[in-house]
């Protein structure tokens, strides 16, 4: 586990910064262009896998363990639900209420900025937390696994 | 006669319940969890929503292909004897035909290239999805806003099978449960 070569390594360390803030931007203009939070999520993962590959799985699970991986995950899944439940509170008792929308479309000037369409970029948000964190996580889950030889030989 | 099949099939797969909860051999319990899926796909057909249908079989091949690995090597089911040669034809022909038939059904039944359905129906869904859908939900991109407005609660559905299948990945593959699973069962 101790990686590939120096130029793998050297390479695949500058490009993770520019994967990353392309995952970034895929979730965060997701209501804009296409994209949204599962693509912008999977390329989150993927700058985190390229590292595992380059790198060895100790450097990775130094930056960004398991427990932390999964917290990330959880708090994903928790605020796309509370997302859904504010629309209960605040809007007229249905589940997903866009409770943000009528101020942005009030004027067309904002319908078509970063900052519209209410809470469909709090959800790409969410998501993209989750699913990053969830694929990061079975690549790392995976990788730790081995079975061991000791225990085929006992079936 | 719709609602007869349909309180058949429901009937069928509540006997099926019982019989996977009950019996003692552990693959026909995995039979029988198939048998039930395969029913909640029949069900999704006759409540009109195709594409579910599609996912639950989908679904529901893969799981019963998973779990039977995964109990065949508990139970260690033989099936002896070699296979009969008539019996592999006749069925072989029966898939063929099958097939064909589906086959016929889908290129029949599928609209021409250039023409979509919802063009053709004026109160479809979907015409509203593009009429109202930046006036509604205020995106530009229709497809975040008819997956995260108008049908948001499908997509908190998929994100929950997403959370659960990797919380069953990390519970399974961490070190405490094969720990667990190699001592033996008391």
């Amino acid at each position: 586990m101790k990686g590939m070569t120096v130029k793998v390594k050297t390479i695949s360390s500058w490009v993770k910064v520019l994967i990353f803030i392309f995952g970034i931007y895929i979730i965060i203009s997701g209501h804009l262009t296409p994209g949204g939070g599962f693509a912008g999520g999977v390329i989150l993962a993927s700058s985190y896998v390229l590292l595992m590959l380059a790198f060895g799985r100790k450097f990775v699970e130094e930056n960004l363990s398991l427990p932390i991986a999964s917290k990330i995950d959880c708090v994903g899944a928790l605020l796309f639900a509370a997302v859904a439940l504010f629309g209960l509170l605040f809007g007229a008792a249905s589940f997903f209420y866009n409770f943000f929308h009528q101020e942005y479309l009030a004027d067309k000037e904002t319908a078509l900025k970063l900052i519209s369409a209410g809470t469909i970029p709090l959800s790409n948000i969410a998501i993209g937390l989750k699913v990053g964190a969830s694929l990061f996580l079975v690549v790392l889950v995976l990788s730790i696994f081995r079975p061991e030889p000791s225990a085929d030989k006992k079936e | 006669m719709d609602i007869f099949v349909f309180y058949t099939l429901l009937a069928f797969m509540i006997i099926a319940a019982f019989i996977a909860v009950e019996t003692k051999n552990l693959l026909s319990s995995v039979i029988c969890v198939g048998a039930i899926g395969f029913g909640v796909s029949l069900m999704f057909l006759f409540l009109s929503a195709p594409d579910i249908a599609i996912t639950q079989i989908v679904v529901e091949v893969l799981g019963l292909i998973i779990l039977i690995r995964a109990t065949i090597s508990r139970d260690l089911t033989f099936i002896t004897g070699d296979r009969e040669f008539f019996g592999t034809i006749v069925s072989i022909v029966i898939i063929f035909f099958i097939g064909l038939a589906g086959i016929m059904v889908f290129f029949k039944t599928l609209p021409e290239f250039g023409t979509p359905i919802f063009a053709k129906i004026p109160e479809a869904a979907s015409q509203t999805y593009i009429k109202e859908g930046l006036r509604e939900t205020g995106a530009a991109n229709l497809v975040a806003s008819v997956i995260l407005d108008f049908r948001a609660y499908d997509t908190l559905g998929e994100a929950t099978v997403l959370f659960t299948s990797i919380i069953g990945a990390t519970v399974i593959l961490r070190k405490k449960t094969r720990k667990l699973l190699e001592e033996p069962d008391v």
